[in-house]
């Protein structure tokens, strides 16, 4: 990657005035090559966020650079928001106006030519397959419908570089999948896409590789399969009465020794190994109190990969920042 | 996703005529807003029912107990123009406190379009909406007898004056309306408004306040404005006696106009572009 479509460096960003700043960002360094989608994975107030708000020119770095498409994004804005599109984590549309009156207004914005508007919109509107709730004021969409209609407005002008927020928090698994097809499509079209999210099962479905940020910095990089790697397929979790109950299991099966009742132990879930590990169980002479399979969650990929739970923004601390 | 419509690339290089783009996307933008307010049945109501309710409430409520030495619809027929106009004007703060809350005002500012266009937009809007309701005052007020004898270039004068305030109202809503956090606070302003025209000469003659009122009344923007307006109208002053030459009245009119604009559009610009930074 020698010549990356987004190039940021050491950004930094504090909020909350003089007195008590809280870092948001410390130190985040990213890149994304040309037709690369990279997911950036992380808790709520992890500086996800925060990060797309530097690179699309909504928010200025404290300190750092940060360049899209050869344009600096704090002293080239302007330049920078003719080759992007972002479509944020609120929607960024018109309830009261219809799927292509919307459309056509950020059309017209986005400096699209007078004939081409009409034609475009349609093209996208068919795409997203919202042709037929074209003349529907917004109020009337589903939530899927919505975030597709504001994903199409942030592609109007074929962006080289698309800026997704946390494109399905808060839509129901149907519409999830509908909305991962979407921007599967846009991919396969080549736009650079960076996109935030707190579902390791989104990143791994839709990313070439997965930066893994918390407490405003990126704490591990790599793709999909080498995450997967690292934090297993799924988990048999199994409670026990005590806590040595627990430690005695994991050494006779042989994994890390727990510091609670909750033992958790990696597998692929194929039945084989489900059952290979109950019966080491069971020849340790333990009986659980519950046991369950467990897909990895976000936390699973945060203790495998850094060593460490992700904080996110409830347990940072307010940090001294020089004024 | 197919491209039949080839639009890729359309940014580069046109930077040199980006300040042509000014004006049509400053139109865009007073076009949503606009649209967005005909599709919401409060705000129609209260622009349409507005005008006729302060209109009955002074000239039929309050108008029989009031001595201005002329009949009080002619008398207090402007100050209802200011009083519709400078209410609506300050709904803009509201819209854009609106806007903001949503993800909307960040999708405007990650597109190739100027910050001022936003700001631009809602004034344009503004500005049409409350001509509009300054026509429905007149009309309401023509209906039930008021009449104008002032010849063309003085409705012209009168209605260039009313839109200067419109103007300067609806930047002081831009300002508020980017500094407000919330609806409700934004909507203050919509009470100053309500309140200003109030402690001015447009329904009673300060003469007849005390002394510290009438020294407010005297030297707020609202009088200079509201003494233009009806003596271009009806050639009437505050105390119901005819006036002569407006050029002064008219030249500080304009000043708390063009004063109040231009500084708080300024400051509104410059919250704007360093909000959320």
């Amino acid at each position: 990657m020698d010549d990356p479509v987004v190039r940021a460096e050491g950004l930094y960003k504090s909020y909350g005035g003089t007195r008590r700043p809280v870092r948001v960002l410390d130190g985040v360094d990213l890149r994304l090559g040309h037709g690369e989608v990279l997911a950036l994975l992380g808790p709520n107030g992890a500086g996800k966020t925060t990060t797309v708000r530097v690179l699309s020119t909504l928010t200025r770095p404290d300190a750092g650079t940060a360049v899209v498409a050869g344009h600096d994004v704090v002293t080239a804005a302007r330049r920078v928001r003719e080759v992007i599109g972002l479509t944020g984590q609120y929607a960024a549309v018109d309830e009261k106006l219809t799927g292509r009156e919307n459309l056509a207004m950020m059309a017209r914005l986005a400096h699209l030519p007078r004939r081409a508007v009409r034609a475009r919109v349609d093209e996208l509107l068919e795409a997203f397959d919202l042709a037929g709730a074209a003349g529907r004021q917004l109020r009337t969409y589903s939530g899927g419908m919505r975030r597709r209609l504001d994903l199409a407005a942030g592609l109007l002008r074929h962006p080289r570089v698309l800026f997704l927020d946390e494109p399905t928090t808060g839509l129901d698994p149907r519409s999830r999948h509908g909305m991962w097809d979407v921007i599967g499509g846009v991919v396969a079209d080549g736009t650079s896409l960076l996109l935030t999210t707190q579902y390791l099962e989104e990143a791994d479905r839709l990313a070439d590789r997965v930066a893994m940020i918390d407490g405003g910095r990126v704490v591990a990089e790599g793709t999909p399969a080498q995450l997967k790697r690292e934090v297993g397929d799924a988990s048999v979790e199994l409670t026990f009465a005590a806590v040595a109950e627990a430690t005695r299991v994991a050494s006779a099966l042989g994994v890390p020794t727990p510091a609670a009742r909750v033992l958790r132990v990696p597998t692929d879930a194929s039945v084989g190994h489900v059952r290979h590990v109950l019966a080491g169980v069971e020849a340790a002479g333990a009986v659980p109190e519950q046991w369950q399979l467990r897909a990895p969650s976000l936390d699973d990929a945060f203790l495998a990969l850094t060593g460490h739970a992700a904080r996110g923004a409830d347990d940072r601390e307010p940090v001294e920042v020089a004024a | 996703m197919t491209t039949a419509v080839d639009v890729r690339g359309l940014g580069s290089g046109a930077a040199p005529a980006r300040w042509l783009r000014v004006v049509p996307d400053t139109v865009t933008m007073a076009g949503r807003v606009l649209r967005l307010a005909r599709r919401d049945p409060d705000e129609l109501l209260v622009a349409l029912l507005l005008p006729v309710m302060i209109m009955v409430l002074f000239v039929y409520v309050f108008g029989g107990a009031i001595e201005v030495g002329t009949d009080y619809l002619s008398y207090a027929t402007p100050g209802v123009i200011l009083l519709c106009a400078g209410y609506g004007a300050s709904n803009t703060a509201i819209a854009l406190v609106q806007d903001a809350s949503t993800g909307i005002m960040d999708r405007f500012r990650s597109m190739p379009v100027a910050d001022a266009t936003v700001l631009a937009g809602h004034v344009l809007a503004s500005t049409g909406k409350n001509l509009v309701t300054t026509t429905i005052v007149l009309a309401v007020a023509a209906s039930i007898g008021f009449r104008s004898d002032a010849g063309a270039l003085a409705w012209l004068g009168a209605v260039g004056v009313v839109t200067a305030y419109i103007v300067a109202i609806t930047c002081a809503a831009t300002l508020v309306g980017v500094v407000a956090r919330t609806p409700a606070a934004a909507g203050g302003l919509g009470f100053v408004m309500l309140f200003l025209p109030y402690v001015s000469s447009a329904f009673v003659p300060p003469e007849t306040m005390p002394a510290w009122l009438r020294g407010i009344a005297e030297h707020q923007p609202v009088t200079p404005v509201i003494e233009t307006v009806r003596g271009l109208l009806i050639g009437l002053g505050s105390d119901g006696a005819p006036v002569g030459d407006l050029g002064a009245t008219a030249a500080v009119a304009l000043a708390w106009c063009a004063g109040i604009g231009v500084v708080s559009l300024t400051a509104a610009a410059w919250v704007f572009a360093r909000r959320g930074r």
